[in-house]
């Protein structure tokens, strides 16, 4: 089958589906490559570079259309502006197209597609399973978006990132306060952190602090009993209490810090609304805000989608085009994520596509096939519940607890002297004094090899069993006082453990020597 | 030589043994600590031959000599892979000479006591036979075990405590037949002591059989224990302190080794011996989520440990199946060249004897100040740039501090999750003995390099050096 490359024709977009690199391993899987005339370019991937790596160039979209069996796309099909096509009319039936469908949004999209006869993957729907990490496309540019957004602010913040102390004085490092520590939120973090500056993060859901405090930025606590993880590992809408709570903190950050990210979203619904303009006033002059999710509104009261604007001394950045504004970087990214895609779609690597419904990640990535809308697909399960068995263990804890009071600390101590003092008395009574003698002897010894074998380094716990080995034939004391009996059978006993006993004793001290030696500074 | 020198020699036997022991405390002292070893025995020889022995000198020397030899050509030939079978067969002869031992005193007319003399010395000897019985029919399963002779695998017989229980009555049963039959003289009692005899050996077989190959550290140790305790017995019997000191220490020593592998995996010593792991708290570990195992080739492994600076290797019974501690090392001088510090964490029940690891990199020459136990390293690891797991499972499995219904909970284990990234090696995506799901497998951090440990070593290796 014929993978066709188009250029994209979204204003601004300079992305591109694939790359020269990921062209040979498409080849390796048995496609045939075809890129349209000038569709790397605003990525820095010339023609002769596509043409170099396998594919086939062609001049015009309608003849790319045309020879393809699949089309790979970064934004959904729309009309060109200039040219005045729609892309949509290209398709013929039997064709496949993968991209950024988002069908949530595009649905009438989808509806015209399946009336061509479109099968179509949406790489947004790719349910979020450890499985489908390396086909991710979303998480794969909201690392890019994170970091350009900290490169962003970076261009607009008048000031250094990372504190100095310099002959002409001091600089104060600056203070960046992300919120929402998904995948953009951590590659923020990360990026800012690299340049010097102090980070802060703050997310509602609770199992991401370990990640935040591995990356050596602060997690802002929240004194709050109130869980925000969501199906899929998303945040979800939380409580008006919990919001306030929410809100007194940023205004108090607002205050102290020097630029925001913001990267809060909630699937399916409008992006909360957490930076008011009251606080946005409230920040130091030539302060700078990202909002990263100003295509869904914004997190921020001020920010316009799209564009950079300026209020109250503080610069309000709202561009929704970060990944294609390092489009070398997320083409790439964005390149591998979809080959992964077909080689989960070609399990036998003969170029030949397979849409199998049965497979989770296939099934989730399918928005039409056989000429029906098939979106919509099953949610995966919400994250284990943990916070609240946690809860429910500390309930019943208490109840327990007054039933398993442990006993006083002198009671174990006293039984065991009183159990050994009894002993004691009874062998003192019974046994003869010869015995005693003995009995003494191997008491005391017990306690010297307790003390001494307790100094062993756990390194030489071999050498240790073996020479204690050796030690203990010497047992063959008890043959040797035998072996000069008249009785035949008992010198002969004797005999054979003099043996056995020497194989050990020689075997053991020398098998230790060997092991001590190899240990080496 | 008087019976008063010998006494001296015994003293003096006795002390060496201590320093021997004591010796061991570290790696410089310890060639030193065998050298006391080796004296305090010839001591305790000589003098027994010179101030006992009255007969049957040259029968005397030829064993001694040809086991000497055999001793030798063992020390010589055994691969340090194969040190825990070779330590439990050496077990087994103690415990067989202590039998031998019990047997023939029993039989030597010479010896004449009365009254509750008697009584305890006929204890005393049923005692010494009965253990010795034990660890030899114990240390020979071992040895078969610990070869592959026979199959790792616990055997779990429907209602095993009770054939337990059974035994340890029939032994005590079979002392009270043999201490009111036994001063009838003439060989009276014979027969309840050989009958005892068969069951104690039935017991250590049982014994050793119900329990699974990586609770083997506990059983190596435990048996050592008996192998003292066994000399001990004997040496009450014959009324020699020598014996009693030594086989105390041993037995002390194989005890203290017993309870810290017992620790090291969280388990109670009684649970290990009663054998069948993983039997009650298999159900319980359902609720680990599985996941999808990620990957990695030997190139891209490579890079990670190009960009490491920090790196730690933890290794496991896989390591020694694999004979991979020679590859290991030359990764390790790999790393070096390129300025990396590269570090040992090792589990204390990693392999199949106490200290079994550390052993077989000493081996392959790995200087032993870059070998840390776990408790020494285990706060590094959120610091280590790269983990590098070689054939090991339960000892890294958080299941171990986030599942508490996991059967390995609370179990000490090596937390390299912590680390920035883990590389496992590993021939296949099987659970450990424990039988737990590994969660660290599944872990975002976590990359898997499949196949035969000293081939994804060498396949590394090459990567790195081009």
């Amino acid at each position: 089958m014929r993978i066709g490359v188009p250029t994209e024709i979204h204003p601004g977009e300079k992305r591109v589906a694939t790359t020269p690199d990921v062209v040979k391993q498409l080849l390796d899987l048995g496609f045939d490559v075809s890129v349209q005339a000038g569709a790397g370019h605003a990525a820095s991937f010339s023609d002769q570079k596509y043409q170099d790596a396998g594919a086939v160039i062609e001049p015009a979209a309608k003849a790319l259309w045309d020879s393809s069996d699949i089309i790979l796309k970064v934004r959904a099909p729309e009309v060109h502006g200039d040219a005045g096509y729609d892309e949509v009319d290209l398709f013929r039936g039997g064709q496949c197209l993968i991209g950024f469908l988002w069908p949530g949004q595009n649905g009438d999209l989808l509806d015209r597609l399946a009336k061509i006869g479109v099968s179509a993957l949406s790489i947004d729907s790719v349910p979020r399973i450890s499985r489908a990490q390396k086909l991710d496309a979303l998480s794969s540019m909201s690392n890019i978006a994170g970091y350009r957004a900290i490169v962003e602010a970076a261009q607009h913040y008048g000031r250094f990132f990372g504190g100095q102390i310099t002959a002409a004085g001091r600089i104060e490092p600056a203070i960046v306060l992300v919120i929402g520590a998904g995948v953009a939120g951590l590659s923020a973090i990360g990026a800012a952190k690299n340049m010097g500056a102090i980070v802060r993060a703050f997310d509602t859901r609770p199992e991401v602090k370990e990640q935040i405090e591995s990356m050596n930025a602060e997690f802002l606590m929240l004194e709050f009993e109130e869980q925000g993880s969501g199906a899929g590992g998303y945040a979800k809408v939380m409580s008006k209490e919990f919001i306030d709570a929410e809100m007194a903190l940023f205004r108090q950050q607002a205050e102290e810090v020097d630029i925001i990210i913001t990267t809060a979203l909630i699937p399916g619904k409008p992006a909360p609304e957490l930076i008011t303009a009251e606080m946005v006033q409230a920040m130091k002059p030539g302060s700078v805000i990202v909002d990263l999710a100003a295509e869904q509104g914004g997190n921020c009261a001020l920010t316009e989608p799209g564009k950079l604007v300026v209020a109250e001394g503080v610069t309000l950045i709202g561009y929704t085009d970060l990944p294609s504004r390092l489009a070398p970087q997320a083409s790439q990214l964005y390149a591998t994520n979809l080959k992964h895609l077909l080689t989960e779609l070609c399990p036998e690597k003969n170029g030949s596509v397979v849409i199998d419904m049965e497979d989770e990640v296939i099934r989730g990535a399918t928005v039409v096939n056989d000429g029906k809308v098939s979106w919509s697909p099953p949610k995966p399960p919400a994250p284990p519940p943990k916070p609240v068995a946690e809860t429910a263990e500390t309930d019943t804890q208490p109840e327990t607890q007054p039933e398993k009071t442990p006993l006083p600390s002198w009671v174990g101590p006293s039984i065991a002297l009183g159990v050994g003092g009894a002993l004691l008395a009874l062998v003192g009574a019974t046994a003869p004094p010869s015995f005693l003698d003995h009995f003494t002897v191997f008491v005391l010894a017990c306690f010297v090899g307790y003390m001494v074998v307790w100094n062993v380094k756990p390194a030489l716990h071999t050498p240790l069993m073996s020479v204690t080995n050796a030690i203990s034939s010497i047992i063959i004391i008890g043959a040797l006082l035998q072996i000069s009996s008249g009785d035949k059978l008992i010198a002969g006993i004797a005999g054979f453990v003099v043996l056995i006993t020497a194989i050990n004793i020689f075997g053991g001290f020398g098998v230790t020597r060997r092991m001590l030696a190899m240990f080496r500074k | 030589m008087d019976i008063e020198l010998v006494t001296a020699a015994y003293l003096g036997a006795t002390v060496l043994f201590v320093l021997a022991l004591g010796g061991l405390s570290n790696q410089e002292t310890a060639p030193r600590g065998n050298l006391y070893g080796i004296l305090g025995m010839s001591v305790a020889l000589i003098a027994t031959v010179l101030g006992q022995v009255t007969g049957n000198y040259w029968f005397l020397a030829g064993a001694l000599g040809a086991g000497g030899l055999i001793g030798i050509v063992l020390a010589r030939r055994v691969q340090m892979t194969q040190m825990p079978e070779l330590v439990a067969i050496l077990h087994s002869f103690v415990g067989l000479a202590a039998v031998l031992v019990g047997f023939a005193n029993f039989m030597d007319p010479s010896v004449e006591l009365f009254g509750s003399e008697k009584t305890i010395h006929d204890i005393e000897t049923y005692l010494g036979i009965l253990i010795g019985a034990v660890t030899f029919s114990g240390s020979v399963v071992a040895y078969g075990k610990l070869s592959g002779k026979i199959g790792g695998k616990p055997l779990t017989l429907p209602g095993r405590h009770w054939f337990n229980l059974a035994l340890l009555i029939a032994a005590v049963w079979f002392a009270i037949e043999f201490v009111r039959e036994a001063p009838a003289g003439d060989l009276a009692g014979l027969g309840s002591l050989i009958v005892m005899t068969s069951v104690a050996l039935v017991f250590g077989v049982h014994m050793v059989m119900a329990i699974g190959g990586a609770d083997m550290p506990v059983v190596i140790s435990m048996l050592n224990s008996y192998s003292g305790w066994a000399a001990s017995a004997t040496g009450f019997m014959l009324g020699n302190d020598l014996l009693i000191v030594t086989g105390a220490l041993v037995g002390s020593s194989g005890a203290i080794l017993s309870y810290i592998m017992c620790r090291a995996m969280n388990r109670r010593f009684i649970a290990v011996i009663a054998g069948g792991f993983g039997t009650s708290g298999a159900a319980a570990a359902a609720g680990v989520e599985g996941g999808e195992a990620n990957p990695i080739e030997p190139m891209e492994a490579a890079a990670l440990l190009a960009d490491a600076k920090e790196v730690m290797i933890v290794p496991g019974y896989g390591m020694a199946v694999a004979q991979a501690q020679h590859a290991v090392f030359e990764l390790v001088q790999a790393l070096q060249e390129k300025g990396v510090n590269v570090r040992f964490g090792i589990h204390p029940v990693a392999g199949r004897m106490p200290g079994h690891m550390n052993v077989l990199l000493a081996e392959a020459n790995v200087p032993y100040d870059i070998v840390f136990e776990l408790d020494e390293i285990n706060d590094d690891f959120p610091r280590i740039d790269v983990s590098i797991v070689i054939g090991a499972n339960d000892i890294v499995n958080p299941s171990a501090q986030e599942v508490p219904d996991s059967p390995i909970a609370g179990m000490p284990v090596l937390e390299v999750w912590k680390s920035k990234h883990t590389i496992v090696m590993k021939r296949s995506m099987a659970t450990g003995y424990a039988g737990v799901e590994n969660p660290l497998f599944f872990k975002d951090k976590t990359r898997m390099l499949f196949g035969d440990a000293r081939e994804s070593l060498t396949a590394l290796l090459r990567e790195l050096k081009s």
